[in-house]
């Protein structure tokens, strides 16, 4: 028999497109319900039905695994119709618009979209065509807001709390949604942020995004309780953005010695997929203090939880 | 090591000029165990230590040794035309105590091995310091950036592509970005080369006379304005490396008065020459950038005497008889300077053009201070690094007397007045005037 979740939270809201505009209780009420999928999802039974009959779309214009495949894994515990698309086979490859795109979804009554897209602001863009729910699985270097969700819960659930704690979040900030996601989320949850990267990764103006900025890694991880550590894709690395991986990983990669900065009991999280030597060297990332794969897990759950508290609130719930 | 060490020595009477404290006096000054123990009026001979030698100097001038802060030396890769120990045979004889080499080598110093074979390389046969520039672009192309982080932990002082500039402003504005994060110098040539296309020397009715292709100075200024807009957008430490023109003063005053951090060099050729000088096609009177108008000279002599050019550089490019000999066209630019720089210098001097701690603040202070070298000055515990003076020596260039593996000076044959007449490196003298 299945084992309903106890949180009757709902997500006000038709879309969940980004952390800006969620409240800190709104948070809470989705940690809360990850929460217990958590335990759920570490049943041998884990079917729900509260999406029984819905119909769930996972549209990504950009290749991910570990995004979609928990996406579908999570519609699917939660027992609603998961169709995939990607854009490989799909016909934005033969040049329809974004908006023909929309148009051609919608008269296929979904109940929620889940999108991703290389471009910011593409996501909402669908939304506004659509009369369904849509997540934002990632747009552009704009929002990743499942990706913040699921990184609080980790740290929620190691911690005891997000409130009051040093977060150093590590890396190419400047191509990163899961930054800016992360950075909105923690401020609101009342931690500390600090964003720790060379000038050339940091947009113009993130010193008021609420977070302290630091152009080394003694100094940023001084006394972190988290550090996060970003991905740098391989185009960056050689002499455009960064001069070289061999610089990059001596200057900004964690290894025990930088990680030794941190306070003793500092966690490490990484959104992955991760580029072990560059960013992150293996003995940490496989280390005592690694929180990566949990990471993982908070995925499935946190997303079952999106996706049910912005179900509740969809017509005829 | 300090029994063979040398012995100390005490400059006894000597014309002090120290721009690192706009001193300048007539005193004594003590160096021992290769630093400077003092520098006052009247140390006389009793408070010295014992086995001190007394050099009675007469009021010559005693100066902090000379930073050459742009000389192309041939190795890695062009050792015929100059090495480290020919280099700093021409440097010592010249004053300089601490050349700069340029990246500009075959293969470039773009990556820390290369620095490291350097300065190996240099502690090995030179007999003065040298230290080099690594590039700012890999391969010098242009494109991507080098490890500047790294490069400068192994030790070197700025970073530039040498007499190539970036044309990709992009690249530019990155790499003064990135080069902020570790307090870098980037030392950038401001030509744009699709200006300057098939020119030669400069622009105007002498070139057109002469039937040669000008180089405009805008092709200098057209850079120059571009890079003080990156360097108002990054924060970031610039050096323009050859200023030539009295356009590109107005700019970089600018720009100081912008409160950038923006700094410049001329060299002694654009300070002391001009465009006649190439007179019937003389080919050691070709450099890049080409000699300008009076002027231009002018407005750069004026421009030093208050500040706005930080550094005087040689711009030493030997060039062998091969690449010299041709019509002028066609011939290298470059021209040799390490030995003649001061020289040329106390012309400005002698001719009332600037004062003379000005000169010398421009040939040692002002680069060990860009550089974050311990040089460029007579204070009590620097190191023992100094020249001595005769301001009133006639002289004359004789290129066979010349320490340089390449004779290409557009002083040939030129009388002077006033040359060093010996200097010291870390308390050894390594060149002396006879």
């Amino acid at each position: 028999m299945t084992i309903a979740p106890k949180s009757t939270f709902v997500l006000n809201h038709r879309h969940l497109l980004g952390i800006e505009g969620l409240s800190a209780a709104e948070i809470s009420g989705l940690l809360d319900l990850g929460e217990e999928f958590v335990a759920l999802n570490r049943q041998v039974e884990k079917k729900q039905v509260s999406l029984r009959g819905r119909t769930q779309i996972n549209l990504f214009f950009e290749v991910s695994t570990r995004t979609q495949s928990s996406f579908e894994l999570a519609g699917k515990r939660l027992g609603a119709d998961v169709m995939n698309m990607s854009t490989s086979s799909s016909s934005m490859r033969k040049g329809e618009t974004l908006i023909d795109t929309a148009i051609t979804l919608n008269a296929m009554h979904p109940d929620i979209l889940v999108v991703r897209h290389h471009a910011s602001g593409a996501v909402e863009l669908l939304a506004s065509k659509l009369d369904c729910s849509v997540i934002n699985a990632g747009d552009g270097a704009h929002e990743h807001p499942t990706q913040a969700l699921l990184d609080a819960l980790t740290i929620r659930r190691n911690k005891g709390r997000i409130e009051g704690l040093t977060v150093a979040i590590c890396g190419d900030i400047l191509h990163s949604r899961v930054a800016r996601s992360n950075i909105m989320l923690l401020n609101i949850m009342g931690a500390r942020v600090r964003v720790v990267a060379p000038s050339t990764l940091l947009p113009p103006g993130i010193e008021r995004f609420g977070v302290d900025v630091a152009r080394d890694m003694r100094e940023g991880l001084n006394g972190a309780d988290i550090v996060m550590m970003l991905r740098l894709q391989r185009e960056r690395m050689n002499g455009s953005f960064v001069p070289s991986v061999s610089e990059y990983f001596h200057y900004w990669g964690l290894d025990e010695k930088k990680l030794a900065y941190a306070k003793p009991d500092a966690l490490v999280m990484h959104p992955g997929p991760m580029n072990r030597g560059v960013e992150i060297d293996s003995i940490v990332a496989d280390g005592a203090q690694s929180l990566i794969r949990e990471q993982v897990e908070m995925g499935v759950a946190i997303r079952m939880a999106v996706l049910e508290a912005l179900s509740r609130n969809l017509p005829n719930a | 090591m300090m029994l063979n060490g040398p012995r100390p020595i005490l400059f006894a009477n000597a014309r002090i000029v120290d721009p690192s404290r706009d001193l300048d006096i007539v005193g004594d000054l003590l160096i021992a165990d290769g630093v400077i123990r003092e520098a006052k009026k009247g140390i006389g001979t009793a408070g010295v230590p014992e086995g001190t030698d007394v050099v009675e100097c007469h009021g010559k001038v005693i100066a902090p040794g000379l930073v050459d802060m742009r000389a192309f030396i041939g190795e890695p890769g062009a050792g015929h035309r100059e090495t480290f120990a020919s280099a700093s045979q021409a440097a010592a004889a010249g004053g300089v105590t601490t050349v700069i080499c340029q990246p500009d080598t075959s293969p470039a110093i773009d990556d820390p091995a290369t620095v490291d074979f350097v300065l190996r390389r240099a502690r090995d046969t030179a007999i003065v310091h040298i230290h080099p520039m690594a590039a700012l672009t890999k391969g010098l192309e242009g494109k991507e950036m080098t490890e500047i982080g790294l490069l400068k932990a192994a030790g070197a002082v700025a970073f530039t592509d040498g007499d190539k500039s970036i044309t990709n402003a992009q690249v530019m504005r990155r790499a003064l970005t990135y080069a902020r994060d570790f307090d870098a110098l980037i030392v950038h040539q401001t030509e744009d080369p699709d200006l300057i296309g098939d020119g030669v020397m400069n622009e105007g009715e002498f070139a057109a006379r002469l039937g040669l292709l000008g180089v405009p100075k805008a092709a200098e200024t057209v850079m120059l304005e571009r890079d003080i807009r990156m360097v108002a957008l990054t924060n970031g430490r610039y050096h323009a490396a050859s200023l030539t023109c009295a356009e590109s003063l107005q700019v970089l005053g600018r720009a100081k008065h912008a409160g950038l951090k923006v700094t410049a060099s001329a060299s002694i050729n654009h300070l002391t020459l001009n465009e006649n000088d190439v007179g019937s096609y003389r080919t050691f009177f070709k450099v890049s950038p080409p000699l300008r108008a009076e002027d231009d000279r002018k407005a750069l002599v004026e421009a030093l005497g208050k500040g706005l050019i930080d550094v005087i550089m040689s711009d030493h490019n030997p060039q062998d008889v091969e690449t010299k000999r041709l019509p002028f066209a066609e011939a290298e630019a470059g021209a040799i300077g390490l030995e003649t720089m001061l020289s040329a210098g106390l012309r400005l001097v002698h001719n009332g053009e600037i004062e003379l701690i000005t000169l010398l603040r421009a040939m040692s202070t002002r680069p060990a201070e860009l550089l974050g070298l311990p040089g460029g000055t007579l204070k009590a515990g620097a190191p023992a690094d100094l020249i001595v003076i005769d301001m009133d020596v006639p002289w004359i260039v004789d290129p066979n007397e010349l320490k340089s593996k390449c004779k290409n000076t557009p002083f040939d044959e030129a009388r002077m007045t006033g040359r060093v007449v010996r200097t010291i490196v870390s308390g050894r003298t390594v060149y002396e005037y006879v």
